[in-house]
């Protein structure tokens, strides 16, 4: 599905990201951790090609997306930022406009049926017609989300989509993306601060440390001594309800 | 990969489409009622003024009936007038709509971001010192202008000049309202310290009638200025539909417009030299007419929501509104003396703006 080969990315005269190599199966979440300013949002950015990367190949679904065009990387690759702006407009309408990439002169009857589906499946329904400006940052990040599934993408990609949600809206929000993944058989990167939350919802982890990548894999990858050398702190890895969870050792 | 297939069983006769559709059909019907209102304007403000001319007689004579002199009042002074101000107040909202979108600021305008005074002065330096007009110190028409195409041409210049810097400083610093806007400040009193020097190096028939021409007025118009404007704002407001969902897009944020595929600084660049040419004539036609730009938007807004489908088009009706019941009331208000629209615009537009700075610019 995902195929990344040894991307970089510079800054100015910086190197921020370096021989990045990974892979993604249909229906696996990724989760990419590490510390702040380490460069997973600009990961993300290079995928989707907002930051063209310096050297390497991005393969979505066989086709490598740095030699398309911007419309047709937004047909396969969604991505919902950190932020997003709200004005006066209906949960519908901002959703709509994830068929922009798809859209001509006009919006067709199918643009209509996919956010309709979409809505139901994301249990929008009840918002959709309310001003996106009156809504909570919850209610907000999920019409973003939905923004993003109806542009039907093979890759979804979600920058710090818990960042500002109570424990509720947090497990909410990754449940919704989970399901969906696994549903449509698409494939997920999420950047993510909380290794805890990452543990229950991601197949698959990328820890980075000074723009390459520390360590990359299953559960089995997030151990004491990776936490220790990329973050800088000691924590014990344990089992509590068949969740792997992790806690500073320090106060 | 298919979202939809299957589950398009699910919806049934669900609500939400046909709640949608209602929500759909209001804005539709804010714009059938907006256009309707603009024609009756339209006729109301033909038909008032010096010499009252009644209904029958205006309708009469728009369709070609020779009323005597009738006729001659409505075909060579009002018709074209009252034309005028619609071609106008639609270029004018347009490009501040437009504007308030790629900017991503609900203060922005031709007027506020500084757009208008740079075209104002090219538009002075071309009369002054280029020579492309000669002056009467009347106030009906203070400005012959000899070459208009001269005239504009130096008032786009200057204009593009300000959109540049505009530009250069929303990209090296940001595009928050508040640097925006104080850059319009920076701009505005620039170019109006430019004009006041041509002013102060001219005799005083040429200041008088440069101040005259300095207040934005739609009457100055005929039918050639009335078909340049026309020519320009109709392709200008083409271009903004098409890029209705550019906007929609840059609405949600840049970060959300590229990831939908826009290339946001192409779209924000074409829009800023759109929204100039389109005030640099304007400008150069009329003078300076303040607000419009700003104040039309956001009644749209108040009706129809941000959604640019919808907005693009009401904010074109409130701007041909707006600018034609402004000058209507202009010319009535002091009969017989005709007051510049501009004064009675800047009288509307400056409460608004304050009522915006003050609810706070939530976009």
């Amino acid at each position: 599905m995902l195929n990344v080969e040894g991307l970089g990315f510079n800054y100015k005269t910086r190197k921020v990201l370096e021989q990045i190599h990974f892979g993604l199966k249909p229906g696996e979440v990724l989760a990419i951790l590490g510390p702040n300013g380490v460069g997973k949002s600009t990961l993300l950015r290079c995928i989707n090609t907002i930051h063209p990367p310096a050297t390497g190949t991005i393969f979505v679904d066989g086709e490598e997306v740095l030699s398309l065009e911007k419309h047709e990387v937004a047909k396969r690759i969604g991505y919902v930022p950190q932020r997003s702006e709200a004005g006066k407009l209906t949960a519908y309408d901002a959703i709509l406009l994830g068929r922009k990439p798809h859209i001509g002169w006009n919006i067709k009857e199918k643009d209509h049926k996919i956010v309709e589906s979409i809505i139901m499946k994301l249990e929008l329904d009840k918002l959709a017609l309310r001003y996106i400006n009156e809504m909570s940052g919850g209610e907000l990040q999920r019409v973003a989300i939905a923004r993003a599934l109806v542009q039907e993408p093979k890759l979804l990609l979600l920058d710090e989509p818990t960042s500002s949600l109570d424990l509720k809206k947090q497990l909410e929000i990754l449940r919704t993306v989970r399901q969906v993944v696994k549903d449509n058989r698409v494939s997920a990167v999420i950047t993510m601060h909380d290794i805890n939350l990452a543990l229950r919802f991601a197949d698959r982890y990328i820890f980075l440390k000074d723009g390459n990548i520390f360590a990359h894999g299953g559960h089995e990858i997030v151990v004491p001594e990776t936490i220790e050398q990329v973050y800088g702190v000691s924590a014990t890895v344990e089992e509590l309800n068949g969740f792997r969870i992790v806690v500073p050792n320090e106060e | 990969m298919e979202f939809i297939e299957g589950k398009m069983d699910e919806l049934k006769e669900d609500t939400l489409p046909l709640a949608y559709t209602g929500y759909i059909r209001k804005k539709i019907s804010f714009m059938i009622i907006s256009s309707i209102l603009l024609f009756l304007l339209l006729i109301y403000s033909i038909a008032v003024g010096a010499a009252n001319i009644s209904f029958t007689n205006v309708m009469a004579a728009l369709f070609g009936y020779d009323v005597g002199n009738v006729s001659t009042i409505i075909w060579n002074i009002r018709l074209p007038r009252a034309l005028t101000a619609i071609v106008s107040g639609i270029g004018l909202s347009v490009a501040g709509v437009a504007l308030q979108s790629i900017l991503r600021n609900p203060l922005g305008s031709p007027y506020t971001l500084g757009i208008s005074h740079a075209a104002a002065f090219g538009a002075a330096f071309s009369v002054i010192v280029l020579g492309s007009g000669s002056m009467r110190s009347t106030g009906a028409d203070a400005v012959m202008l000899n070459n208009p195409y001269m005239t504009t041409a130096v008032a786009f210049c200057f204009s593009m000049i300000a959109t540049f810097i505009l530009i250069a400083i929303a990209r090296y610093r940001s595009a928050s309202p508040e640097v925006m806007i104080l850059t319009g400040v920076a701009l505005a009193s620039l170019f109006t310290a430019g004009t006041m020097f041509l002013q102060y190096f001219a005799d005083d028939v040429q200041l008088a009638a440069v101040v005259f021409w300095t207040f934005g007025d739609v009457g100055r118009a005929d039918w050639g200025d009335l078909g340049i404007l026309t020519a320009v704002t109709i392709p200008s407001m083409v271009y903004f539909l098409l890029n209705r969902w550019n906007y929609n897009a840059i609405d949600a944020g840049d970060e959300t417009a590229k990831g939908l595929g826009v290339n946001v600084e192409k779209v924000r660049l074409w829009g800023m030299l759109v929204a100039s040419l389109m005030t640099a004539f304007v400008v150069a036609f009329l003078g300076v007419i303040g607000f419009v730009g700003l104040v039309c938007p956001h009644i749209a807004r108040k009706f129809v929501g941000d959604e640019q489908r919808f907005l693009l088009p009401a904010s074109c009706l409130t701007g041909g509104l707006l600018l034609l019941s402004a000058d209507t009331a202009a010319r009535l208000m002091l009969a017989p003396h005709e007051l510049p629209v501009a004064i009675l615009t800047a009288f509307m537009g400056a409460p608004l703006f304050l009522y915006l700075l003050i609810r706070g610019y939530q976009h």
